[in-house]
């Protein structure tokens, strides 16, 4: 097996699925020629030609409402937002046609969104969000995020196979710093399965994408002071694995919930409330909850680090957890 | 100074004949505006029984424009039509007492009472369900042309929305996409003149909503949308255009809105010499007046035809009424799809 980065597991995918099956095409801005703005489809114009790899007008809602169609009509439309911020102009092709087709017309819509999204180097309010629990929120669709090259293209092809319309969040910040051994043959990972990143049995963090890292090297710390920490990785937060969440809150009693997204109607809200209602009697102290501020994402290095939650802010909560 | 050409009204037989329509085809599209206005005229009827929930919207006026448009579809291609456009459905084959059912919020609907009004459409005849949001349909329209061009296969995808969502992103950005690639798709505009309240005025600028093709590099076409064999020439012209790879058209049909937007509204904001005009211009009427004209349709056929349909409908009625209500257990059913939905023709 190859090491590769987070990144080339991504267009690993892509070229996998863009080879086995001519109904997958990539769409978006300056995918083609250019090999799209993070360089993820560099060279696939070459290779598939400019009707399988389409450079579009700056046009959001056409890209998106024009996947839903081609999906529609028997396609794999896999769809790159230059930056996940920008899906805000395709929300009404998403949320109003793509998510309720199935459910109201019986027409599915096997297509996928890639959202290069997260912050972490000075992108600024509109080039950094981490908006899955806003879609998480709409029912039809999907939302993975993963936080490992494995998962990263076993997730993507596994997206792509989906019949319903899934969005992909891959995190920017974790496109070139993340490196694993990847198998270089197709294959698929579970859509809604958890993994554990870590296993421990004091606390367990339950996160996603760049924050399972982030919450790893928190975790490496208490190591040392003879705190072991259980990383549940959801994988994907629709469908999110409940099961696995309330299993691991029965084995260590203590739940910290931590994501990059702001705290306020964040995904985590949602499994604090579940572990509050259904884990109650396996708890051994309130369920805590590490986020972003509910303002926008900061530009300034500075802020920046004060919005996003940094290592020592994890090791703070799982030392207090661990005390309680 | 308009920009889009101003096509010319379709005049003999022989002109018809060339369009490609024989006096069978004729006759078949005076029986679907009929069946069109019948299902909306009933559905009035269902709604002041209280057997509709919500609001009821019809299209009356517009069945040239819906009618017109579907005769001049291939089978194998596909469109959006939208909540004026009932004639579309009817055209395609939906029967009627389904639509019915659909009114009525009822299982065999083709929502199965998941959404109401002409929030339906039926996939295997090539139809795709719009949304309330206009004119949302036409990106997805474009991503239909979209998947027919990369297959290359010889269908067209026609998109249709009103005067009043023109004013919307939607529309400028489907245009925008599909003058760039040349997909083969028709922006079929029923401008009836009125967004809700707000006369066209207040929505463009420009003489004709079709000027603007220019503009996305395709061209725009103005026809008056009362006059079934206009719009059907000329919606034919631009699918056929489309199919042979001449890329979009936006096709405008002038048509009117008989009643107002929807039940609850009277429409009292519309000039009454306006109501007036669109009564002596009443496109089914007009189209009556012509074949009795130029295609020798006489009393005897005529009585048939109506008696057919009004026969169909009551039949349709009566089946729908039949229809049990959905069953609340089922509700969270098919919110993600599952691999075996795939299994229609178009996924094969």
């Amino acid at each position: 097996m190859a090491e590769i980065t987070y990144l080339q597991a991504i267009s690993d995918a892509l070229r996998t699925e863009l080879r086995r099956d001519q109904r997958v095409f990539l769409i978006g801005e300056d995918v083609g020629v250019y090999g799209g703005a993070f360089k993820v489809s560099l060279g696939f114009q070459e290779e598939f030609g400019p009707w399988r790899v389409i450079d579009a007008p700056l046009a959001e809602s056409a890209i998106v409402g024009g996947c839903t169609g081609a999906a529609m009509m028997g396609m794999r439309p896999v769809a790159e937002m230059q930056f996940a911020d920008f899906i805000s102009c395709g929300w009404d092709q998403l949320v109003t046609v793509a998510a309720k087709q199935r459910w109201r017309a019986g027409t599915p819509v096997p297509m996928v969104v890639r959202l290069p999204s997260g912050g972490g180097f000075s992108g600024g309010p509109f080039h950094s969000q981490n908006p899955e629990s806003s879609f998480a929120h709409i029912p039809g669709l999907k939302c993975v995020c993963p936080a490992t090259p494995e998962d990263a293209k076993g997730l993507l092809i596994s997206a792509i196979e989906d019949p319903s319309p899934v969005l992909f969040f891959e995190h920017k910040h974790l496109y070139r710093r993340i490196k694993a051994e990847v198998p270089e043959e197709r294959y698929t990972t579970p859509i809604g399965k958890a993994r554990t990143h870590r296993a421990g049995d004091d606390v367990s963090v339950i996160t996603w994408g760049a924050m399972v890292h982030t919450a790893d090297e928190a975790a490496k710390q208490l190591e040392s002071d003879g705190v072991s920490v259980e990383i549940v990785d959801l994988r994907t937060v629709m469908p999110w694995d409940k099961a696995a969440v309330l299993e691991s809150a029965r084995k260590t009693s203590k739940v910290l919930v931590l994501h990059e997204d702001t705290r306020t109607g964040g995904f985590g809200a949602e499994i604090a409330a579940t572990v509050a209602e259904e884990g109650f009697e396996d708890l051994d102290a309130p369920v805590k909850r590490i986020a972003a501020p509910d303002t926008p994402v900061p530009f300034s290095p500075p802020l920046e680090k004060a919005f996003i939650p940094q290592v020592e802010d994890i090791v703070a909560g799982l030392r207090e957890l661990a005390e309680y | 100074m308009a920009i889009a050409r101003e096509a010319e009204p379709v005049g003999s037989l022989h002109e018809v004949r060339e369009a490609g329509l024989d006096r069978e085809d004729l006759l078949g599209v005076y029986r679907h505006m009929l069946i069109t206005r019948g299902v909306e005229e009933r559905g009035h009827i269902l709604y002041r029984q209280g057997k509709i929930p919500g609001s009821f919207y019809t299209g009356r006026g517009n069945e040239a424009s819906s009618v017109g448009v579907a005769t001049a579809m291939g089978p194998d291609d596909v469109g959006t039509p939208l909540h004026r456009d009932m004639g579309v459905h009817i055209v395609r084959g939906v029967d009627p007492w389904r639509i019915f059912a659909q009114y009525m919020g009822r299982v065999d609907g083709p929502t199965h009472g998941r959404d109401g009004n002409v929030h339906m459409a039926d996939a295997q005849l090539g139809l795709i369900a719009m949304v309330s949001h206009l004119p949302a349909m036409l990106p997805v329209a474009t991503g239909c042309a979209l998947a027919f061009r990369i297959r290359e296969e010889p269908r067209v995808s026609v998109g249709w929305f009103g005067e009043g969502a023109s004013a919307r992103g939607d529309a400028h950005e489907s245009m925008t996409f599909a003058g760039t690639r040349q997909l083969p798709v028709v922006f079929v505009c029923d401008n009836n003149q009125w967004a809700y309240s707000t006369p066209t005025h207040l929505e463009y600028a420009t003489e004709h909503v079709a000027d603007r093709a220019e503009a996305y590099g395709f061209e725009g076409v103005v026809v008056d949308g009362t006059d079934v064999l206009a719009v059907y020439r000329e919606a034919k012209r631009a699918i056929e255009k489309a199919r042979a790879g001449g890329g979009p058209t936006l096709l405008e049909c002038l048509t009117l809105r008989m009643e107002g937007h929807a039940v609850h509204d009277d429409a009292f904001y519309v000039p009454k010499p306006m109501f007036e005009r669109w009564a002596e211009s009443d496109p089914i009427e007009r189209f009556r007046t012509w074949l009795r004209a130029n295609a020798d349709l006489g009393d005897e056929e005529e009585d048939e035809i109506s008696a057919g349909v009004k026969k169909l409908l009551n039949d349709a009625l009566q089946r729908a009424e039949e229809s049990p209500l959905p069953d609340p257990a089922d509700l969270a059913d098919g919110v993600f799809a599952a691999p075996e939905d795939l299994d229609t023709p178009h996924h094969k």
